[in-house]
């Protein structure tokens, strides 16, 4: 079957399986930013923005969600226009291997839109659906507070 | 402390921002058009012989490229360790084999065009299995009358196949029984450390194609991609020119991709097809059919005298392999090795250790190789003498630690599963780095306290701890540089970057040595056909070994730059030379050269030629990074709960080269070591099913289990390592278990000696007290 997503602002027609989940279906289309493989959605590798909200892609029924706006770790920033969430993850030496990078900036992005002043406890919330095994987080966290104050500052 | 520029500095990792934005390229993000996808049948016996295996239905299945058995594949038998060679674990596995030795065994490969397809594909194999006794215990594997795990004629290398000893190990300093009966007070106790996975968020994953000759490339999430060529080579007879390996970015390793697990199979597929084959582990391949961490029941005795010098002491590790014997020896080797040399006052030293096979999942290697265990009985002994000695924790340590100037016999007698080398220590703060910890943590304040809110009670532990940095004179790195006329560097080194951030360690390398900007390195790494020999990324070896090489490369070319200025400047020693900021100044005449017109010149102009140089790096050093670790737990009484809330590592890495990754390496090394004391956990059934094979049941910390964590830096200079560093990598994994079991028993006076430290087992050691 067919359905349309508007993928970082470009609306697509993909053709999906029965029963596929959205990272899948991401994954298969060159979406390759979109990582992640448990399928439980318990690492939050996989984590895109649903119209504006985190979910992991790898839970997610690829049909259930047709006509949504989807983001992913691209739509948000570029290697030439990182977002502030992108630049302070860097600054902050939050990137380790970086492959639950993605998933976490976006669940970060979703938290500063709605706080954009949040607190270490606000942060660890948020995040507890990502897990990264290099970096023990302290950096990640710091990293958010980082952005928060460079967004404030109007440094988009 | 010497002045640098770039040394010392947080310049950002270079792929960070490549990583963030979702550019960067893993294995998995690529695909080719007619690529087939591999999965795996597994054996649900621990222990069994296939009587036969019919694949018949399954490779008529539509759009099955073929089946992949015993039966149609080569029987070379060989070690999955990603080791130099002649690799020090016993040769014992073959690609596919009849005799299946734990469940989750490798039983057969289908490869097909869709993943779906594949896995249908698995249903219609049929395997008669016969089903042999399973041996699950260590203790009951050695016994006689055990079932024999490896009894095929071909296994090499494995120390009794009778009792089920993959290696065993004896090393005696001094005479220790005299020593314990010369001594004031003795004392002993066992722990049992767990088996546990390392948890890369990116599975193993290893995709292959032919290249238009017909060579076999593998691109591959691995740690060790030199070891990978050599070793599929061997696998699949072919030359090992006919293979090339690359590293692209890899989502962690932290040791469990030191092993050849996917690229062998995958390789032989694309040279039987033709075709791209990919396979990528599931999380709960990844936990049972990968590798773990080398479960250990570890005892230490320990004779001491009046006044708190050690005379003596023993260490008896019990480990265990699994399965198969990949880093058996090893492991256990460096449990001793990196442990016992760190209180070389004791003038009498035993280390015994016996590594057995159970039909149990692989172990193989993981940050801290052998010495988090260790240290995890060790370190909760030593405790155990100073309070039978009434001296306090930091006391006892500070009486018998390993300072700058000396040695330890064991670093001789003990190698890495062979003799090792003897080692002088040039940089050692452990003293500083007791003192700075205790102040942070406010030992003096909170030790022995037991401050107490209702059930809840306090307590503080700390554990001191040292690695390695390297093989010495095992592990191997070079690196070539060549010159390009904007007087930028491509920098080709075969250093393996699992996410560390080595790739950006070596260009503040280039750029301290050069006077030009880490920017102006271009690295290329990991790529068995463009870049020179690195053994990989393992023991610490990164910025020490492969950081070394490309040292040793940019001093070499300093020299042809500095024989390029002698001819424009009409100069004759270099002497007079100073390299920065881009360009070679002359301090006696003041002329000057910039290093583009250098590469201009040479290049196109005069006495061309291309300014270049490879160095390697092999050391008889390794010398040791230090760390003091101190914790505040707060123990609930009723529920059995530990709750770490502050954690003090104080790190002594010689020069910390770049000071954000390294905080990096703590810490993330530290909260893994935290999970590990208190929640990871491997559970099996009485078959010896791993049934925890997923983030919900086997539990790794996120952002809300980690605990204040304040990282110490204390910078010292180590002059046999690059621009005096030491290795950070791995140490900090060692200190939880320790020092929570330490903080443990200062709130409650009892210790839990099975590892990790769940509630029931908290509680349980609280009612035997009682």
């Amino acid at each position: 079957m067919k359905v349309c997503y508007s993928v970082n602002g470009k609306k697509k027609e993909f053709e999906i399986k029965a029963g596929e989940v959205l990272l899948d279906v991401l994954r298969r289309n060159g979406y390759f930013e979109v990582k992640g493989n448990c399928y439980m959605g318990t690492c939050g590798a996989c984590t895109v923005l649903i119209d504006g909200l985190p979910y992991t892609s790898c839970t997610m029924l690829a049909a259930k969600v047709d006509g949504s706006e989807i983001t992913t770790i691209k739509g948000i920033g570029t290697l030439q226009k990182p977002h502030p969430l992108q630049k302070a993850f860097v600054e902050k030496g939050a990137v380790q291997c970086g492959f639950c990078t993605p998933g976490i900036i976006l669940v970060a992005y979703a938290l500063l839109k709605n706080n954009p002043d949040p607190t270490d406890d606000d942060i660890k919330k948020m995040l507890d659906g990502n897990l990264c095994r290099c970096t023990g987080y302290v950096q990640q966290i710091e990293a958010v507070k980082l952005a928060a104050k460079m967004l404030k500052k109007g440094d988009e | 402390m010497k002045d640098f520029k770039h040394i010392g500095t947080s310049t950002d990792k270079i792929d960070a921002l490549s990583l963030a934005t979702g550019q960067s390229m893993f294995v998995d993000d690529i695909s080719f058009p007619n690529m087939l996808h591999v999965k795996f049948l597994y054996s649900s016996y621990a222990h069994a012989i296939i009587e036969d295996i019919d694949t018949t239905l399954a490779e008529k299945h539509p759009g099955v490229e073929m089946v992949l058995t015993y039966k149609n594949t080569s029987r070379v038998i060989h070690t999955t360790a990603g080791q130099g060679w002649p690799e020090p674990s016993p040769y014992d596995t073959y690609m596919f084999n009849k005799k299946m030795r734990y469940i989750g065994d490798r039983v057969a490969a289908v490869a097909a065009e869709t993943e779906e397809i594949a896995r249908e594909a698995l249903k219609l194999i049929k395997v008669q299995y016969k089903v042999l006794p399973a041996v699950l215990d260590m203790e009951d594997a050695m016994k006689d009358g055990a079932p024999i795990i490896h009894d095929e004629p071909e296994i090499k290398g494995a120390y009794d196949i009778k009792h089920n000893l993959a290696a065993h190990i004896l090393v005696k300093v001094g005479d220790v029984e005299k020593g314990f009966a010369e001594s004031d007070v003795v004392v002993e106790d066992t722990f049992e450390v767990p088996y546990a996975q390392h948890c890369p968020i990116e599975p193993h994953v290893t995709i292959t194609y032919l290249d238009e000759y017909g060579r076999i490339v593998i691109r591959t999430s691995t740690q060790v991609p030199f070891h990978v060529r050599r070793i599929v080579a061997q696998v699949l007879d072919i030359p090992v020119q006919k293979i090339r390996v690359i590293k692209p970015r890899i989502g962690g390793g932290f040791g469990v991709k030191q092993e050849i697990i996917l690229e062998d199979v995958c390789a032989y597929i694309t040279m039987k097809t033709g075709k791209p084959a990919r396979a990528l582990f599931t999380r709960e391949e990844e936990f049972v059919s990968s590798r773990t961490r080398h479960q250990m029941k570890v005892n230490v005795k320990i004779g001491a005298k009046k006044d708190g010098i050690f005379n003596a002491i023993r260490m008896y590790v019990l480990s265990n392999t699994g399965a198969y014997g990949t880093h058996a020896l090893t492991v256990a080797s460096n449990a001793g090795s990196k442990t016992l040399p760190l209180y070389n006052k004791a003038p009498n030293v035993e280390y015994i250790a016996d590594v057995v096979y159970t039909n149990l999942p692989i172990a193989g290697a993981y940050r801290g190789y052998g010495a988090t265990q260790g240290y995890a009985c060790l370190e909760q002994v030593v405790d155990e003498v100073a309070h039978k000695l009434e001296l306090t924790p930091l006391e006892i340590r500070k009486k018998n630690h390993i300072k700058s100037g000396e040695t330890s016999p064991i670093f001789r007698a003990l190698g890495e599963g062979r003799e090792g080398v003897t080692q002088y220590m040039q940089s050692c703060a452990l003293d500083e780095l007791i003192e700075k910890g205790a102040k942070e943590i406010g030992w003096f304040e909170k030790y022995g306290k037991k401050t107490r809110n209702g059930s809840k009670v306090r307590g503080i532990g700390m554990s001191i701890h040292m690695q390695g940095s390297g093989i010495p004179l095992v592990d191997m790195g070079a690196a070539t540089l060549k010159m390009n006329e904007d007087a930028s560097f491509n920098l080709m080194y075969g250093g393996t970057d699992l996410g560390t951030g080595l790739d950006t360690i070596v260009t503040q390398i280039v750029a301290e040595t050069l006077g030009i900007k880490p920017e102006q390195v271009i690295v290329y790494a990991a790529d068995t056909d463009l870049t020179p020999f690195d053994v990989g990324a393992y023991a610490s070896s990164g910025t020490f070994i492969s950081g070394g090489a490309v040292l040793r490369a940019a001093m070499k070319i300093r020299e042809q730059i500095f024989e390029v200025a002698k001819e424009i400047f009409g100069e004759y020693d270099e002497r007079d030379f100073v390299l920065e900021d881009g360009k070679v100044t002359s301090k006696k005449t003041g002329k000057s050269v910039t290093l583009s017109e250098i590469a201009y010149q040479t290049l196109y102009v005069k006495n061309q030629h291309q300014i270049a140089a490879t160095g390697s790096m092999v050391s008889p050093y390794s010398p040791p990074p230090f760390a003091a670790h101190f914790v505040e737990i707060e123990v609930d009484e009723e529920t059995g709960i530990i709750t770490p809330i502050k954690y003090v590592t104080a790190v002594d890495c010689g020069t910390p080269l770049n000071p954000e990754l390294v905080r990096g390496q703590i810490i993330g090394a530290l909260v893994n070591g935290l999970s590990y004391a208190l929640s990871e956990e491997y559970k099996f059934t009485d078959s010896g099913r791993m049934v925890s094979s997923n983030f919900m049941e086997y539990r790794i910390p996120s952002t809300r289990d980690i605990p204040e964590i304040v990282p110490i830096v204390v910078r010292t200079y180590e002059p046999t390592g690059p621009y005096g560093a030491k290795s950070v990598a791995e140490i900090n994994i060692n200190g939880p278990i320790p020092a929570i079991g330490n903080a443990l028993y200062d709130a409650l006076g009892v210790r839990v000696h099975k590892v990790p430290y769940i509630p029931e087992r908290v509680l349980e050691a609280i009612r035997s007290k009682k």
